[in-house]
């Protein structure tokens, strides 16, 4: 649904279908809607069961790297005699992304379904929800459906009858992106600082207090009941391009649009439709500029290549961006890219966990020279600076972020260089033509 | 045990063959390359931060971490490529950005990875025009200061507090390019081993208080040498300047103290560099000492002990080669050997490091002397018999009762200060090198014998102890051993069985253990 507005008739409402709906946020509104049918017949099975089901079923991470989810559980190997860990990512920070806050809005017990059925499939007794330190609605939200779902017999010693123990701990952030990264999230968890650590290990070995762990995107989780419910078939058939990207997927729409709000489309919707149709286009007397599809860190599209797009991960990797976590960031024709990527580069500037050297000093320093440019003191010398600044900041470091920083950079300066150019005095030229 | 099975692959076009596990950067170490770095340090837990090892692995997608890459078989590895090589002039590009360039009053200089690297492998000028970020100065507490502008963030010193000592005081604090190293509030940098951040520190960010603007780098000689402090016997550097000693620094031995030294250790050096001693040969002529010559101190002193025995009051600051010249020469007039070892406070030790403590046994070589057959008394002169000459060597008897001397046929000092009271005593006063002055060599707590080299030029006319007591030998016909330490060591390894099969060569500069120890 096409929350705040009503839904478009082209948008396949699953996890949005009960969006802007009250009742659907406590336990017996969310019964009387299907809920945690799927977790008790998953209890019933073998965690294999579940893992083979959701593996067919085609579901890839919402998250943003879009690994497929069964794959990634089936990396728990069963009998290792160690405890294991399901983390749920809800630290959506990723500017423009804003899919899973609704999800924890109005279907926490989605989430608490997914995460269930998820932590049984790993084989885990234990299983974290770690919000973000913003997100006070959700968090309250999340933990009133926790609490409803222990007080029911659904979490606990007992899960649902089943013999089987799932505990279910919410932990808040303070607010930092990068404790969105997995590993970085797994440390603010233990209580350490929110850093990124080194893989391999991958969280699969040692993750989470050093133990096997797996972690799952909010939107990835609150599609297993559904997966599980209606069928891996069901899930497989919900494709409108690639077979390897299937089912539905929450778009986040923000900036100069008509509607801005969420969108759940069926992966593989043509990215131009989507934008003139069903999201409205720019608003009255403007024109799209140019698009981030999926969060602030994949490459912006301009106007064209945006309209020929696809949505899904095959297709936006086709178009030379990603699909990221679904942040469609819109920029009318009023806007200006060198100020939207200085916005951006400040953000990155200010998130950087201060590791790694490149990360550190170069977003701070990518955004000064942004600064200076957007104020009107840049020179062409310093766009070349940019870029190669750029190249050194990416593919080097620990975690990505450093990489999203540089990002949208070299996609403002390959894609948008005249504006850039357009902001550097062109004093010089002139003293020059002038003494000729 | 089971040891790790061996993996083999190629560094730079050289073959290597190490243990399963081992990182790049150390498999690098071994066929003798060097891949830059600054959070990596062997004694330390992989941070994988600077980025600066960043290496070509064939067949890899992205450039690798040396320091937190495991090696793999049949691994082809590149340190030096186009891409390695602007990755780590990026890497220092990024570091200098805010890196104040105040080398010319940094007491790093000279001794700077980041200098070192950058004139190896940087850009010559900056691309960096706007201002540089700046944080004021800050007193760490202990002997330590931290300046925030020159630091890189490579986060040793946080991991030695968090890992090694296990006192984590320090942490990183704020995030992006406002981080900085802060410090846990009302907590100081007072623990006994907490110093060494600043040895660890590749850069000027955290310096010693004690050794400020003391000495360039480039004006310090560097001698190998062992701590005299504490019978842990930890490896050293001692650095003069002008054969005066500046400064006391940790040498790598992963036997004894890794890369570490204590803070009491490394601060205790200005008695080295003491001038109220004894630097001539004294012979007492009426009521006073008369400077000698060594011809005649010499003679006096072998004329002294020819006919009587003698009492040797050793001492546990003496070599393992003056100890043993010491024993042949009770064993030629008779008589015994005895000494004492000042223990004081309690045991502290480096939790992260197995067996490494600061003693309380405040002497280098009570075990050598023990191994030597002299015997360990808190009365040194309650043997004393009538007729001895008692003979001190490099004790200042502080707090023992000096009345049994009374007994003696006469006194003999040997060292480098001598007590009023004993002064008044002593018919002979013979000037002796200290540590620094000499080379030899102790054995440590748990019987590892360790060499020491000679740092500085000694005062006036004073002599090894080893020189002296060899010379005195000669004089009453003795066999000598020789007049350099490699052949009295010899000699010592040859006659005393704790210590058969050792030699100078063997040695090195790690040491190794007395028979006792190896099990033999």
């Amino acid at each position: 649904m096409g929350y705040p507005h009503r839904p478009h008739p082209r948008e396949t409402p699953v996890l949005s279908a009960h969006f802007g709906d009250p009742d659907a946020r406590s336990l017996t509104g969310w019964r009387t809607r299907g809920g945690y049918v799927a977790l008790e017949r998953a209890l019933g099975q073998t965690p294999g069961a579940i893992v083979d089901e959701v593996k067919a079923s085609g579901l890839r991470g919402r998250g943003g790297a879009g690994f497929p989810t069964g794959i990634k559980w089936s990396f728990m190997r069963p009998g290792d005699g160690k405890p294991h860990y399901l983390c749920c990512n809800a630290d959506e920070s990723e500017p423009g992304t804003f899919k899973d806050r609704e999800i924890m809005r109005w279907t926490p017990h989605a989430l608490v379904e997914g995460v269930a059925i998820g932590a049984y499939a790993i084989g885990a007794t234990t299983a974290y929800i770690y919000i973000r330190g913003e997100f006070t609605e959700p968090l309250q939200r999340v933990e009133t459906a926790v609490r409803e779902a222990y007080a029911a017999g659904i979490l606990g010693a007992d899960a649902m009858g089943s013999g089987h123990r799932i505990d279910v701990h919410v932990h808040r952030g303070a607010g930092a992106y990068i404790c969105g990264e997995e590993t970085a999230l797994m440390n603010s968890i233990e209580g350490k600082r929110g850093n990124p650590r080194i893989k391999p290990p991958f969280p699969a070995v040692a993750g989470l207090f050093g133990q096997p762990t797996t972690i799952n995107n909010v939107e990835s989780l609150a599609a297993v009941p559904h997966i599980l419910t209606r069928g891996a078939a069901w899930y497989q058939s919900l494709q409108l391009s690639n077979p390897k990207s299937v089912g539905t997927k929450l778009f986040s729409v923000c900036g100069n649009v008509a509607r801005p709000g969420n969108y759940e489309m069926v992966l593989g919707f043509p990215f131009g439709e989507f934008l003139e149709d069903v999201v409205g286009g720019a608003p009255t007397g403007r024109k799209i500029k140019a698009v981030i599809p999926g969060g602030s860190s994949v490459p912006m599209l301009t106007r064209d290549e945006a309209m020929g797009a696809v949505m899904d991960y095959e297709g936006m990797i086709a178009a030379g961006t990603m699909l990221g976590s679904g942040g469609v960031i819109v920029f009318d024709d009023s806007q200006s890219i060198p100020r939207m990527v200085a916005r951006l580069a400040r953000f990155y500037a200010h998130e950087s966990c201060a590791q790694c050297s490149q990360c550190r000093e170069g977003t701070a320093w990518t955004t000064r020279i942004l600064e200076r440019i957007c104020a009107g003191e840049g020179t062409y010398a310093d766009l070349d600076t940019l870029l190669d600044i750029a190249d050194n900041m990416t593919g080097k470091t620990i975690c990505v972020l450093s990489d999203s920083c540089a990002a949208p950079v070299v996609s403002g300066l390959q894609k948008f260089r005249h504006e850039f150019e357009a902001l550097i005095p062109k004093k010089q030229n002139t003293v020059a033509v002038a003494a000729d | 045990m089971t040891t790790p099975p061996m993996v083999s692959l190629t560094i730079e076009g050289r073959p290597v063959a190490v243990p399963a596990g081992t990182s790049i950067l150390e498999a690098a170490k071994q066929v003798g390359v060097l891949i830059p770095h600054y959070c990596y340090h062997p004694a330390l837990p992989v941070a994988g931060v600077c980025r600066m090892c960043l290496v070509e692995v064939e067949k890899a997608p992205k450039l690798a971490p040396a320091c937190a890459t495991a090696v793999a078989e049949g691994q082809v590895v590149h340190v030096h490529t186009d891409a390695t090589h602007k990755a780590r002039e990026g890497v220092l590009e990024f570091l200098l950005i805010n890196h104040p360039l105040d080398c010319p009053i940094c007491d790093q200089a000279g001794e700077c990875e980041l200098q070192d690297y950058t004139f190896q492998e940087g850009r010559a000028t900056s691309r960096y025009e706007e201002p540089k970020r700046f944080n004021p100065m800050e007193d760490f507490g202990g002997d330590v200061l931290y300046v925030p502008n020159r630091c890189i963030l490579c986060t040793r010193c946080v991991r030695f507090m968090d890992d090694v000592a296990q006192d984590p005081v320090l942490n990183v604090s704020e995030r992006g390019d406002r981080a900085l190293i802060g410090k846990a509030p009302d907590h100081d940098l007072t623990h006994p081993w907490a110093a060494n951040v600043v040895d660890l520190c590749p850069v000027g960010a955290l310096l010693s208080k004690d050794f400020l603007n003391k000495a360039r780098a480039w004006e310090l000689d560097r001698t190998a040498s062992v701590c005299p402090n504490c019978s842990q016997g930890c490896n050293t550097i001692v650095e003069t300047r002008d054969n005066v000693v500046v400064r006391l620094r940790p040498r790598a031995n992963e036997a004894v103290n890794q890369h570490f030294l204590c803070d009491a250790g490394r601060a205790d050096y200005r008695w080295m560099n003491r001038t109220d001693r004894i630097v001539h040969p004294l012979i007492k002529v009426g009521a006073e000492h008369r400077e000698a010559g060594w011809e005649v101190a010499m003679a006096t002193l072998a004329s002294a002990v020819r006919t009587r025995p003698v009492h040797v009051v050793a001492s546990a600051h003496s070599s393992n080669e003056t100890l043993f010249l010491l024993r042949a020469l009770i064993a030629i007039a008779g008589g015994r050997g005895v000494f004492t070892v000042r223990s004081e406070g309690v045991e502290e030790p480096l939790p992260g490091v197995p067996d490494l403590a600061r003693r309380t046994e405040r002497a280098p070589n009570a075990r050598g002397a023990e191994l030597l057959g002299f015997t360990r008394t808190a009365d040194p002169l309650r043997e004393v018999q009538d007729g001895d000459v008692v003979l001190v060597v490099d004790d200042a008897l502080e707090g023992i009762d000096l009345a049994p001397l009374a007994r003696a046929d006469a006194v003999v000092f040997a060292g480098t200060v001598i007590a009023p009271a004993l002064a008044q005593r002593a018919v002979i006063a013979i000037p002796l090198t200290n540590v620094v002055e000499e080379e030899g060599t102790f054995t440590n707590l748990r019987g590892r014998v360790q060499r020491y080299l000679q740092a500085k030029t000694p005062p006036a006319l004073a002599r090894p102890g080893w020189f002296v007591f060899a010379e005195l030998l000669r004089r009453l016909g003795a066999p000598t051993p020789g007049f350099v330490p490699a052949d009295i060591f010899q000699a010592l390894a040859a006659q005393v069985p704790p210590f058969e099969g050792l030699s100078y060569d063997q040695l090195g500069l790690q040491g190794a253990l007395v028979r006792a120890e190896v099990g033999v």
